[in-house]
């Protein structure tokens, strides 16, 4: 009748919408939006990440008595019992005229909690400041790890928050085991540089003194890297750390071993220099992660703010160590929560077996639906390329990724869309029986099945929702492509195939071979 | 081509008890499967470790199991995966240390068996398992939900008890089936089973429209007859679909790859199951939860009547007579 028809007009619209945005995909140009493989196809790293941020609030608190120090030093208060316990930072003011001045120095510290007994203050986190630094250590957390991988030169690292205290760091682009670890080593390395004084009252009593015993001087037992025996009694206070860093470079000295030279910046350089002028022929302890690195004599004032960290690195080891030490330190350790990593080789495997799995089911498909339906069969094989050329084009144009259960879930759309005309042909094919006319019938067929087809994909799709709101990772993936293929399949299913068959009535009417063109007589 | 003779109208409805006792039977025999034997929980839910390794040369399980022996990974099972090459290697613990995992350790401990490549290590802390465990059995209470809420407004209340009770059915003789032949469940698994309950109520709904369509138009007033011929008139669709998509399943099934056999399998099961359930259990639950047409037709007639009533105030009240 009409070869011009809306439907055939939006049909033939969405064919070469499908066609011309799934090209960048399926050719793999160059430029164009294209589906981005998912890890468990293209292979790489997948992790959740825990911050343990306590940590955070803990080292919070050791700052605030780090300042409590200095400033009581830079005006000559004489402060007694300074300590850290637990969650709150306790010290004595030895001279009541000087409490004032005490007090209008905490007030520049932001959410402090301040409780006075006479001359004993206790200073604790308000709880609105613990959750501000819990939060903040995470986004901070994440901040330091895009830069440490950024720094690493990895291509396209994925680093997101999930949650309160979770983060998703996803890398495709380790190829090896080798570099995975380095990575993984990269992301978990505090990074956390501290100079401190070595006690040296009582440095001689190191090797018999408790920790106990230490913290009642506010010292700390620190070991050696080099060799875990040898060990150093430091002022748990630390002069400076690494949030005063701002440069890190690897360098070798005389005897050639790689050192890192590092840069503080004004603040730190001043406090650096005022003390090692005061501490001279005194021990100064560069302290890692925890661990002493080396623990040189001072021998003169060091202005200028710079220092460096010796103490048996590799080369690569230190570069790693130098990169940590410039995108800043974690501001808390991180756990590993899940972890799921796949060789590129396997990514590959799995796509061959999909892409076997998927030609060979929908050539069955196909073959079948032409044996049975003759001409009609066609008409719906062409509606089911269209479709899946659409589900290509709508994931590229949203930069959908596509993972292995996506790959499953276009499979299973493939049976599913072809449901729809076969529910339409069937009820074409009744309407015939009955003797109806053709074009009445193919009208009638579609009206009566539509209340069928959709009341069943709306369940489906609602399904499917449910599915990427509950799901995660892959099973999200698998949600959205059957959610594309369930609405696709209603423009090219339905719409579609209605569209040609009003376009071809008047030649299915002169023909009159219901047998040729729906494979009954 | 055709595949039933089209003007039959089988009667299944007379033999809806012995249908409804062989389901009852499976589902039974699931559920006795499930409570005794358990369904073997993969790392997404339980928690844990795999290490799947592949040796350039058929891989040596007995060594790599004396080689595990000695270290503290000794309850790790050990199996073929796919090929004679590749090995799994199952880790009850997790390690929450991120710059030596379970995987970097494996290398190590395996360095003496042979050239091999670790092609993935996927490792699910308990907080993560717990987590996962908890949003799949919401997912799937809250489809059901979905599902329920939407038939009965689609259809009638009874329609979505008996959708439902053919849902759960079709869920439990699969999870029997997943329970018997010892899959793995992950999460892929939960993706198989939620497909099922979306493909099964499909059927169920293309069956159920056609009893709709046949109580509103068709004389007869004997549920069963309805029913009856509903089903026969969808039986070539219901048969022609479940085929496409069986075709489709079992080529994953067999060259999709060991990765997706669960989930391959799980269809696989659920197809089969699906399409009796449809055209054998869910109209008969309709019919035994006594379905009434003519309570239906007056129920209709009744919204149609007040509708009319409703307009005819509405005009009377435009018109200024109340």
């Amino acid at each position: 009748m009409k070869i011009f028809n809306y439907r055939l007009v939006i049909f033939t619209l969405s064919i070469i919408f499908g066609i011309v945005f799934s090209i960048p995909s399926i050719m793999q140009t160059d430029s164009g939006k294209k589906i981005s493989l998912g890890l468990d196809l293209q292979g790489g790293l997948h992790m959740l990440l825990g911050v343990n941020t306590q940590e955070a609030v803990t080292s919070k608190i050791k700052t605030i008595a780090t300042t409590v120090k200095y400033f009581s030093d830079d005006e000559e208060l004489l402060i007694d019992a300074l300590s850290i316990n637990g969650e709150s930072v306790t010290f004595t003011v030895l001279d009541a005229d000087e409490i004032p001045k005490m007090d209008e120095m905490l007030k520049q510290i932001k959410g402090l909690d301040i409780s006075k007994d006479e001359l004993n203050y206790t200073l604790r986190l308000t709880t609105e400041d613990i959750a501000k630094t819990k939060d903040l250590a995470v986004a901070q957390a994440v901040e330091t790890i895009r830069n440490r991988l950024d720094q690493f030169g990895l291509s396209e690292p994925t680093v997101v928050r999930q949650g309160a205290t979770d983060i998703v760091v996803e890398l495709p682009g380790i190829k090896t085991v080798e570099d995975e670890k380095a990575a993984r080593e990269l992301i978990s390395k505090p990074a956390n540089l501290e100079l401190m004084a070595v006690d040296e009252d009582r440095a001689d009593q190191v090797y018999t003194m408790t920790a106990s015993g230490a913290a009642q001087y506010g010292d700390i037992i620190l070991e050696s890297t080099d060799d875990a025996n040898v060990k150093y009694l430091v002022k748990e206070i630390p002069i400076l750390n690494g949030s005063q860093v701002i440069d890190a470079q690897v360098a070798f000295d005389q005897s050639n071993q790689p050192i890192i030279n590092f840069t503080l910046n004004s603040t730190g350089a001043r406090i650096f220099g005022e003390f090692t002028g005061k501490s001279v022929g005194k021990r100064l302890a560069v302290v890692l992660d925890g661990k002493v690195y080396s623990a040189p004599n001072i021998r003169e004032r060091i202005g200028g703010g710079s220092g460096q960290i010796s103490g048996g690195f590799t080369v690569v080891e230190a570069g790693n160590v130098a990169i940590a030490l410039r995108s800043g330190a974690l501001p808390a350790s991180v756990n590993l929560l899940e972890k799921r990593s796949v060789g590129p080789s396997l990514g590959a495997d799995s796509i061959k077996a999909s892409m076997i799995a998927l030609i060979s089911g929908f050539l069955l498909v196909f073959v079948f639906m032409v044996i049975y339906y003759r001409r009609a069969g066609v008409i719906a094989n062409i509606a089911l390329v269209t479709n899946i050329f659409i589900i290509i084009a709508v994931m590229a144009m949203f930069g959908a990724t596509l993972t292995l259960p996506g790959m499953a879930g276009i499979v299973l759309t493939v049976g599913m869309a072809v449901d729809a005309n076969v529910i339409i042909s069937e009820r074409i094919r009744e309407l015939l029986r009955e003797g109806m006319s053709i074009p009445k019938a193919i009208e009638d067929g579609y009206s009566n099945a539509m209340r069928a087809i959709l009341d069943a994909n709306v369940t489906t799709l609602l399904v499917a929702v449910i599915l990427y709101a509950y799901g995660t990772g892959p099973i999200k993936g698998f949600a959205v492509t059957i959610s594309i293929g369930i609405l696709a399949s209603m423009l090219t299913a339905i719409l579609g195939t209605h569209g040609i068959y009003e376009a071809l009535l008047s030649k299915i009417m002169k023909d009159k071979d219901t047998k040729k063109w729906f494979g009954v007589k | 081509m055709e595949m039933f003779k089209t003007d039959t109208i089988y009667d299944f409805m007379s033999k809806r008890l012995p249908f409804l006792g062989l389901s009852g039977l499976l589902v039974i025999a699931s559920i006795v499967l499930l409570l005794t034997k358990g369904v073997n929980f993969g790392i997404d839910f339980a928690g844990g470790t795999i290490v799947q390794v592949k040796y350039e040369q058929p891989a040596p399980i007995d060594k790599i199991r004396e080689t595990l022996k000695q270290t503290k990974y000794t309850n790790s099972s050990i199996t073929e995966f796919g090929s004679p090459e590749e090995v799994v290697i199952r880790v009850t613990g997790t390690s929450n240390d991120l710059a030596n995992d379970i995987g970097d350790e494996m290398h190590k401990i395996l360095a003496s068996t042979g050239n091999f490549e670790v092609r993935r290590v996927d490792m699910v802390g308990p907080k993560v398992g717990g987590e996962l465990r908890e949003k799949g059995l919401m997912a799937l209470t809250l489809s059901l939900i979905v599902i329920l809420a939407y038939v009965s407004f689609r259809f009638e209340w009874r329609f979505a008890v008996a959708s439902i009770l053919a849902l759960i059915h079709d869920i439990t003789i699969a999870l029997g089936a997943i329970s018997l032949f010892s899959i793995e469940v992950n999460l892929d698994i939960l993706a198989a089973i939620l497909t099922l309950l979306g493909y099964s109520l499909n059927d169920t709904i293309i069956v159920f429209d056609r009893i709709r369509e046949g109580v509103q138009t068709l004389k007869e007033s004997v549920l069963e007859s309805v029913v009856n011929e509903s089903v026969s008139k969808t039986l070539s669709r219901t048969t022609l679909t479940s085929l496409t998509t069986f075709f489709v399943v079992v080529t994953l099934f067999l060259f999709g790859g060991e990765i997706i056999h669960g989930f391959a399998f799980t269809m696989l099961v659920g197809i089969i199951v699906g399409t009796y359930s449809s055209i054998f259990v869910a109209a008969s639950f309709l019919v035994q939860l006594k379905f009434s047409i003519s309570d239906f037709r007056a129920k209709e007639a009744e919204k149609l009547k007040r509708q009319k009533e409703k307009e005819k105030m509405r005009a009377m009240y435009e018109q200024g007579t109340v």
